[in-house]
Formats: structure tokens, sequence, C-alpha cells
């Protein structure tokens, strides 16, 4: 029961790391899909230039582990560019924000390549400019059809952020192994964050679900292949 | 220039892939209201000839105008004289995330930019023209052939083209469904629409055209008004082609 009563004293402690982990989840999601996608594009549409040092960031990005790439940055780049006062959360959005980067823009390119010629080809008989084509025609296409793919993106991501405790962010594994560290306390206190992780998967993954269902178009995307 | 004024005028049109010469030199002229069928044996350029005229496909030589205008090597305002070039594909190319109004509407709105309500009213209208408006709200994927490819006519129409190219409107559609999409074709070249179509049903091009031109390997062979086609004896080759479809229908 001393325990239970322990724990009790920490929850407030250990919200503040679930926001932080949510926090780092959502601004990484959202830095992957802002890079994301004009990089899909620009592999698909761009000149040979645009299309090699994309290739080059993925093969990069894609490369190396994820606790590598966050010892370069936090202990190289940022500090060589004179920014080692950004605090560590910053750090690991960047990171995982250009990662994800990577990824997002490899799903976001098969998806546009699934649609078919003959869409572009309508789009542009009617006058529409290739931009016009690719904003009005394409792309609603090709994302409903990376929704699946890039849902996959968010577990990942979540179970990423763990890794940001090399670097100090005040996430849920860090403040966790402070608790231990402090109570010494350990199975439950662990399981309790697993369970944390846990709900947050399923809570978003059944949010993609919805969003899946609610943006789904009769006859559009399945049995297409 | 009176009556002597052409719509659209097409001069002696290459195109070569690689090494293999598409078309070699192809003119033509039309009139408004003009109905001109190109039939012939597959793969002699009859498609690529039409994809020339609106610059999806750029011909290595050869001019194209539209009203005197120079379409060919007209930079951006490509993308003007594509409204007023229509186009109909084989496959549709319906757009498949938007309903039947929406795809004769999109282009209406992101094009034209005319406001929401005249663009909804304005597909409407050209769905009802190829009696679609009772399938306005339904997608693609929900359509036959004829239905599609109806609600593709009417995406062209919205866009006031002078001119309509129908590439193979119907060699992807069984008899029937040929023959709804046929009809609709045949009520706009009788309301005056201009129209240049590629096409295997011979019935259409003999019944409906101003003008059939028969391609082969990439050049005009033989051109003519569908009597004279049938009945003059120098149009031997054009006889013999349509004889094979004659032949081949019949068995």
């Amino acid at each position: 029961m001393d325990i239970i009563i322990i724990l009790l004293d920490w929850i407030p402690y250990l919200f503040l790391g679930l926001l932080q982990t949510l926090g780092l989840v959502l601004a990484s999601l959202a830095v992957g899909l802002i890079f994301g996608l004009p990089m899909a594009l620009g592999q698909i549409y761009g000149n040979r230039l645009i299309k090699s040092v994309i290739s080059v960031y993925v093969w990069f990005f894609r490369g190396l582990p994820v606790i590598v790439l966050l010892f370069l940055f936090f202990f190289g780049i940022f500090p060589s560019l004179n920014m080692s006062s950004v605090p560590p959360f910053v750090v690991a959005v960047v990171v995982l924000g250009l990662r994800g980067a990577a990824y997002q823009s490899q799903i976001f390119r098969g998806a546009i390549q699934s649609i078919s010629e003959g869409q572009m080809t309508a789009a542009r008989s009617l006058g529409m400019t290739r931009f016009q084509a690719i904003r009005h025609v394409i792309l609603p296409q090709a994302l409903r059809i990376a929704l699946p793919g890039w849902s996959n993106e968010y577990p990942t991501v979540l179970t990423d952020t763990a890794i940001c405790y090399a670097i100090g962010v005040q996430e849920l594994l860090t403040r966790a192994t402070y608790m231990v560290a402090q109570t010494y306390i350990t199975m439950p206190i662990y399981l309790a964050i697993a369970g944390v992780y846990i709900l947050l998967n399923y809570a978003g993954m059944k949010a993609l679900n919805m969003l899946e269902k609610k943006t789904s178009i009769p006859g559009f995307g399945q049995g297409a292949l | 220039m009176g009556a002597d004024k052409y719509i659209l005028r097409v001069e002696d049109i290459h195109k070569a892939y690689g090494d293999r010469e598409v078309l070699k030199g192809v003119s033509f002229n039309v009139r408004k209201g003009e109905t001109k069928v190109f039939i012939g044996p597959s793969g002699t350029g009859k498609s690529t000839l039409l994809r020339c005229i609106n610059q999806l496909t750029l011909p290595d030589q050869g001019r194209v105008f539209l009203n005197d205008e120079e379409v060919t090597n007209s930079g951006t305002r490509i993308n003007y004289f594509r409204q007023k070039i229509g186009m109909v594909f084989q496959n549709f190319y319906l757009f498949d995330h938007l309903t039947a109004v929406r795809n004769v509407e999109v282009a209406l709105l992101k094009v034209k930019k005319m406001d929401a309500a005249a663009a909804r009213e304005k597909a409407l209208e050209e769905l009802r023209r190829v009696g679609m408006e009772d399938w306005a709200d339904h997608y693609p994927a929900e359509l036959s052939g004829g239905q599609a490819q109806r609600v593709s006519i009417a995406r062209a129409l919205a866009m006031d083209p002078d001119v309509i190219l129908f590439d193979e409107p119907t060699s992807a559609l069984d008899p029937e469904l040929t023959r709804e999409v046929l009809e609709v074709m045949k009520n706009l070249a009788r309301q005056g629409m201009t129209m240049l179509v590629v096409t295997h049903e011979m019935g259409f091009a003999l019944s409906v055209a101003n003008e059939v031109l028969f391609m082969e390997h990439g050049k005009v062979v033989e051109r003519g008004t569908p009597a004279q086609l049938l009945n003059d004896p120098a149009f031997t080759r054009t006889k013999n082609f349509i004889g094979k479809f004659r032949d081949y229908n019949e068995e």
C-alpha cells in the first residue's frame, strides 16, 4: 500500500513527462509532414539536382541510428552553430522531425506514383497548370492512399521518443528513471509507463483509423492493386 | 475571311519517338461545326495527332492554330488554349476522388475561377446535356463505363471549348455502352459542336462525319466525305479497311 501512496505523489511529475512525450510526437510528425511532402514532390517532379539532393538526405537520415543522430546534433551540430543553449527538447524535435521527413517522403512518393498518369493528363487537358493539377487532383488522391502507411509513423515516432532520454529530454522515460532512482521502486514504475505508452499508441491509432474512414471515398483506393 | 474562316488549322505535324516516326507530316483545317473522323489501323499515329493539337505531346515540327492564334510554342498560354480545346479519353480519366458533378466543376472553379454557385449550375447543366444529372453525386467507381465517359464529355463541354478532341472514346466499352456514348456524340455534332474524333466505329464515321481521314503509317493517305469513301472507286485503301471491319462485325 505504501508503494501506491508514494506513486500517487509522483503523478503530477510523471504527467509533465507525458506532455513532453506527446509534444515530441506531435511536433516531430508535423515537422516530418512539412518537410516530407515537398520532398516527395521534389523527388518526383523536380530536376536532377533536386532529386539527388533529396536522395542523399533520405539515405543519410534513414541510415543512422536515432541515438547517433541525437548525439550528432546535440553534441556536434548545435554547439558548432553556437546554439548550445537550445533545450534538448528542441534538438529532439529537430532530429525526430528531420528523420521522420525522410521516411514520410518515401511514403508520399509511393502514394503519388501510384496515381495513374491519366489523372495528370486529364487535369492538364482542362487547362490546369502542373501546380494546380498536383494541388487539386494528384494530392487529394495520393494523401488518401498514403494515410494507412503514414499512420504507421505514429507508433514509430512515439516509441522513438523514449531514446531522447539519452540527451536529457524530460519525457516519460527520463522522469520514470528519476523516480526509480529516488524511490527504489522499479518494476511498478516501468510497468506504469509501459501502460501509458500502450494507451497513447492505442488512442493515436484509433484516431488515425477514424480519419481514414472519414476521408474514404466509395470505390477509391480499395482493390486498386 | 467570312465563310472560309477555319477554327483550327493543323500544319505539317511531325513526331518521332527515337527512330520510330509516328507522324510524318499531317495537315488539315477545321471549320466551325465540322466533325472530322480519323480512322485507320492501330499504331498509325491517330491518337498522337490529337495529343499534338493540345500539346499534351509536343510535336517535333509543324504548327497548330486556333482561331488564327498559334497554339504550338505558346509557352504558358497553352493553359488558355487547352480550355478552348476539350479532350475526351479512351479510359475516361475521371478524377477518382470527385463525384460526377465535382469532376465537371473542378476546372470551372480552379481554372476559370467561377464562383461556386455558377460553377455548380453550369456543371449540372452539362450533366443534363449528356443525360447524367441523376448521377451527379456518384463517384467514378460507382458508374458504368458508358456513364463515366458521358461525364467526361460533360467535363470537356463545361469549359465551352471551340473544339473537342475524342481519342477513341468508345474503345474501352462494350457495344451497348458504346451506343449510349455515340448517341451523345451524335447529338453534339447535330448541335454544331466542332469535333475531331479518332474511332474504330465505322457506322458513326460514315453517318456523322463531314470528312473522314484515313491514316496509315503516320500520314493521311485518303480523305473525303463519307459518300465519296463509299462510292468513289479511287478510295480503295479506305474501302478495304472499312470492309475488314464490316466482315468482322458480321461474323
